[in-house]
């Protein structure tokens, strides 16, 4: 059973958040992720559900809330963005490294300075090395079943799971959303897994005990090979939703590639935009395709270049800049996943929507023609563009 | 034997108690502290104020110093009213 209503991107992540449960909620808020944890703290106080809410006095404070009560044996989840993402920077790495299951919905917001609420993926993508799972999503549907998927894929892998939406442009904007009932929900859940209970008396236990160069290498080593094993793992997560909530996700969609020349790669919202061109440029007969990662970490190199190595040419979509001269993190990615690959297809990226400047229909069109031109006198112009810009 | 990357536990959650007293600390060590059994009055004050539980004592009586967790941080000297304990050089 669904029920069909209209919600923006909040909405629909705190109604999926009021569906898991979670035993404890921390959070502080911040501009475009407000919202989330205030609408969930009024499902809390209206007694709707019987999370622990816990107000803390910064990020700082509610990420290391979530790790102490995750670590404690509970369901935690929280929300934020930006430079409330930043300021958890730190204690990220500490979640990862504890293997603790837990969930962020993150709303994707430019980082200062100039200070600025509205949507790129640099909050999101400074935290990429952090060992957790990165979810993108498209619009608020896909926000809402892929937190309802990262809680029971954290809880499978044991590491904590990022999804994100983008600032303002899915957060507050209200589409169709079809909902499960409550118990599908609880259902697919299932029963809450953790990887030890530090409240556990009976069996005492030390975690986060300090290591140094005895054996500091080998427990990363392991998380690195559990990060790698985990891809297999989270397509039998992705293959599990889609059976079990009639659903059709993969970890990277691929639209129009069987055939396709020219392909679009895009994460989030501008994947929506990307189809509807690659729609119109098929009805007058070009064969354009859109691949968009959902899952950003771990990075699936190979099933990427499987899906496009046969184009002429790739245009990357990258709503983030590395500041490395080298381009975008999606970019840097993707080129990386093509060496040593028999076939290099021409690749360009688009740095673009910075701050939430938009990406319009028309220039989407543009970088089509352009990746075009680009492909076919390759080495003649800078790998990197930044469009959407005034020159 | 350490065990290699595939044998530890996740995250390396320390699975038992009291396994600070297996991480011999005396190896920092740089200065040693030496107790002259004469001198002390056995007033305890050392006891009280190591940062390392290392003044050994038995059926209340200081008895000596544990070397093994002993960091050599010298408070105990500077504490001791009776000039009991002196701090040397440590000889490895």
């Amino acid at each position: 059973m669904s029920n069909i209503v209209a919600k923006t991107g909040n909405e629909a992540m705190a109604e999926a958040m009021r569906q898991i449960n979670p035993d404890v909620v921390a959070a502080y808020p911040i501009t475009p992720a407000t919202e989330i944890v205030q609408i969930f703290s009024s499902f809390v106080s209206d007694g709707k559900i019987d999370t622990i809410f816990v107000p803390t006095e910064s990020e700082h404070s509610a990420i290391s809330a979530c790790i102490g009560a995750a670590a404690a044996g509970a369901r935690v989840m929280t929300g934020t963005s930006s430079q409330g993402l930043a300021l958890m920077h730190e204690i990220l790495f500490i979640a990862a490294g504890l293997r603790l299951p837990m969930v962020i919905c993150e709303v994707n917001r430019a980082l200062s300075a100039p200070i600025n609420i509205h949507c790129d993926h640099s909050d999101t993508m400074a935290s990429r090395d952090a060992g957790w799972i990165q979810i993108f999503s498209e619009d608020p549907q896909e926000a809402y079943d892929q937190t309802i998927l990262g809680m029971k894929l954290s809880e499978d892998i044991f590491f904590p799971v990022m999804v994100s939406t983008d600032g303002f442009i899915i957060s507050h904007a209200m589409s169709r959303l079809e909902m499960f009932d409550d118990k599908d929900v609880q259902a697919f859940i299932g029963e809450h897994k953790t990887p030890y209970n530090i409240l556990d008396t009976e069996k005492p236990i030390t975690v986060g005990s300090i290591v140094l160069q005895d054996y500091y290498m080998e427990i990363r080593t392991q998380m690195a090979h559990e990060m790698a094993k985990a891809k297999e793992k989270i397509k039998e997560a992705y293959a599990e939703f889609n059976k079990k909530m009639k659903k059709n996700y993969s970890v990277v969609e691929a639209y129009f590639m069987d055939d396709a020349e020219y392909a679009i790669v895009a994460l989030g919202s501008s994947a929506g935009s990307a189809r509807y061109i690659c729609e119109r440029l098929r009805a007058k007969g070009e064969k354009v395709g859109v691949v968009k990662p959902r899952v950003f970490r771990p990075f699936f190199d190979r099933e990427m270049v499987a899906i496009l190595e046969n184009a002429k040419g790739i245009a990357v979509l990258d709503r983030s800049d590395m500041m490395s001269s080298t381009g975008g993190h999606l970019f840097n990615e993707l080129k990386s996943a093509f060496y040593r690959n028999e076939k290099q297809p021409p690749m360009r990226d688009y740095i673009y929507g910075l701050g939430g400047r938009d990406l319009t229909i028309g220039d989407i069109e543009n970088l089509v023609e352009d990746i075009k031109s680009f492909s076919k006198k390759q080495g003649n112009e800078q790998d990197v563009k930044y469009i959407t810009v005034r020159e | 034997m350490k065990k290699n990357w595939k044998e530890l536990d996740i995250a390396l959650v320390v699975k038992r108690g009291g396994t600070a007293q297996d991480f011999k600390t005396g190896d920092w060590r740089s200065s040693k502290p030496e107790w002259n059994g004469e001198k002390c009055k056995q007033c305890l004050i050392c006891w009280l104020f190591c940062p390392d539980s290392s003044i050994e004592v038995k059926d209340g009586k200081m008895t000596g110093i544990d070397y093994e967790h002993c960091k050599g941080c010298g408070i105990c000297a500077k504490e001791c009213p009776f000039k009991a304990i002196e701090m040397k050089e440590e000889k490895k």
